[in-house]
């Protein structure tokens, strides 16, 4: 049977994580491949790369990030952040990210999710979308939440599948960085909306967080802070989960 | 015995992760696209990702599916992974009218089944028989839609769940065709892909 996936991501700025890494046994904790692989020998299922870099500068440290990792790594990987076309996507892979996420590019011109999916697969096309709750629905939001784009999250989840999307990686602008749990509300209404798998993000600060977000309807789990911070290893949360009827890889 | 790992380079394939996994292993690495290295190499991977149908026209027009299969008919040393090893089937349900190499006469299916999430992303146990000489039993990653329903006559197949059983990997002589990829199973996909060097050649 298949099972959920512990994904640990890493928000690399200019080539280097930031959102402080305190990390033990490492020499260099901003390190993104060094990081990387210290996740994997924890028993991490993929790793996530977001690259939040503003400048052209930062996006080639970035490709340089994606070929160190890939060197170190031998779980998938994950690179997303900024990407605005197919060909972009493409140069990602080469440089041996596994599968691309796309968010605002999307937003902006949804066909991009067709282009990747047709060029290199349905498993490499991931949907990155940020839902920030409206009243009784959730909004996608881009740019950090500046952006509020009018798209109901239930409906564009959907088109993106449609369009070719393999996964769907879903944070809560609203739970990010609050460290008091997943919006589990959000994570049931899209896991029943659409058929692929569903990955949350946003919001874990404890081994519950992770479990209460499976039990919601989430097929997989993302989580970084919760991680970096070292009070907690990708072991020690998948002891926890499979203790509580959880599928994990141990 | 030469330690190169011949990679046929299809257009859309993750050959940098795959590269990167016999690089590890401290082996050298040759991308090709040439019929007579893909027929005369000691070891050949074929990786897949993209559609049945894509990959498979693009092997034709570059005169490497009759080399391929002939490798894979003779039992000489490859390695094909995921729609690779969907490549060595008949055809799929996945581009109707398409051939594929006809190695093994079977058809590949697309996953079904209520609730059943598809793509297959993620980590799978797999069930390997005892007298199986690469494959041994344990958890690989699987990336995909479609998918080997039962296991072909004259191979060793290994199996896997999701929404009923499916042919996670199979071998027969030195040929290895993994539905999961071995270069992102961690260790146990490292230890695979080292079997496969060092017994097959």
């Amino acid at each position: 049977m298949l099972k959920t996936r512990i994904i640990p991501c890493l928000d690399c700025k200019d080539g280097r994580v930031v959102k402080g890494v305190r990390f033990e046994g490492l020499r260099d904790a901003g390190s993104p491949a060094e990081l990387a692989a210290a996740y994997e020998r924890q028993g991490a299922d993929e790793i996530v790369v977001l690259d939040i870099s503003a400048t052209t500068e930062g996006r080639n440290a970035a490709l340089a990030t994606v070929r160190a990792v890939r060197r170190e790594l031998a779980i998938p990987l994950t690179v997303g952040g900024g990407v605005g076309s197919a060909e972009q996507a493409g140069v990602l892979l080469d440089a041996g990210a596994d599968k691309v996420s796309v968010n605002s590019a999307a937003v902006r011109d949804p066909s991009i999710i067709e282009a990747i999916a047709n060029r290199f697969g349905r498993q490499c096309a991931v949907i990155a979308i940020d839902a920030a709750r409206k009243g009784a629905a959730w909004e996608v939001v881009t740019h950090s939440g500046k952006n509020r784009t009018g798209l109901d999250v239930i409906a564009w989840v959907r088109e993106s599948v449609e369009r070719g999307a393999g996964e769907v990686l879903l944070t809560s602008f609203d739970r990010d960085g609050t460290r008091s749990g997943y919006d589990l509300e959000l994570l049931t209404a899209v896991s029943s909306a659409v058929s692929v798998p569903v990955i949350a993000s946003g919001g874990a600060a404890h081994a519950e967080h992770l479990l209460d977000a499976l039990r919601a309807g989430a097929t997989d789990v993302l989580a970084a802070s919760i991680f970096h911070d070292g009070d907690l290893t990708v072991g020690a949360v998948k002891a926890y989960l499979a203790q509580h009827g959880a599928r994990v890889r141990l | 015995m030469s330690r190169t790992i011949v990679i046929v380079r299809t257009g859309t394939a993750n050959l940098a992760s795959v590269r990167a996994a016999f690089e590890r292993q401290g082996l050298g690495i040759e991308l090709t696209q040439d019929p007579r290295r893909v027929a005369d190499a000691d070891r050949v991977v074929l990786p897949g990702v993209g559609a049945f149908g894509a990959s498979m026209a693009e092997l034709v027009e570059r005169g490497l599916a009759a080399a391929l299969a002939e490798r894979a008919r003779e039992g000489r040393s490859l390695l094909a992974i995921c729609v690779g090893m969907q490549l060595l089937c008949r055809e799929s349900t996945e581009s109707p009218g398409a051939r594929g190499l006809c190695v093994v006469d079977a058809l590949v299916e697309r996953f079904g089944g209520p609730g059943l999430r598809v793509p297959q992303l993620g980590w799978n146990d797999v069930d390997a028989p005892p007298h199986a000489r690469f494959l041994r039993s344990g958890v690989a990653y699987f990336a995909n839609s479609y998918r080997l329903p039962r296991a072909a006559n004259g191979w060793t197949a290994a199996t896997a769940e999701h929404g009923g059983s499916f042919v996670a990997a199979m071998e027969r002589g030195n040929v290895l065709a993994c539905q999961f990829h071995p270069e992102l199973s961690g260790e146990w996909g490292a230890r695979l892909l080292a079997r496969w060097v060092e017994e097959s050649g």
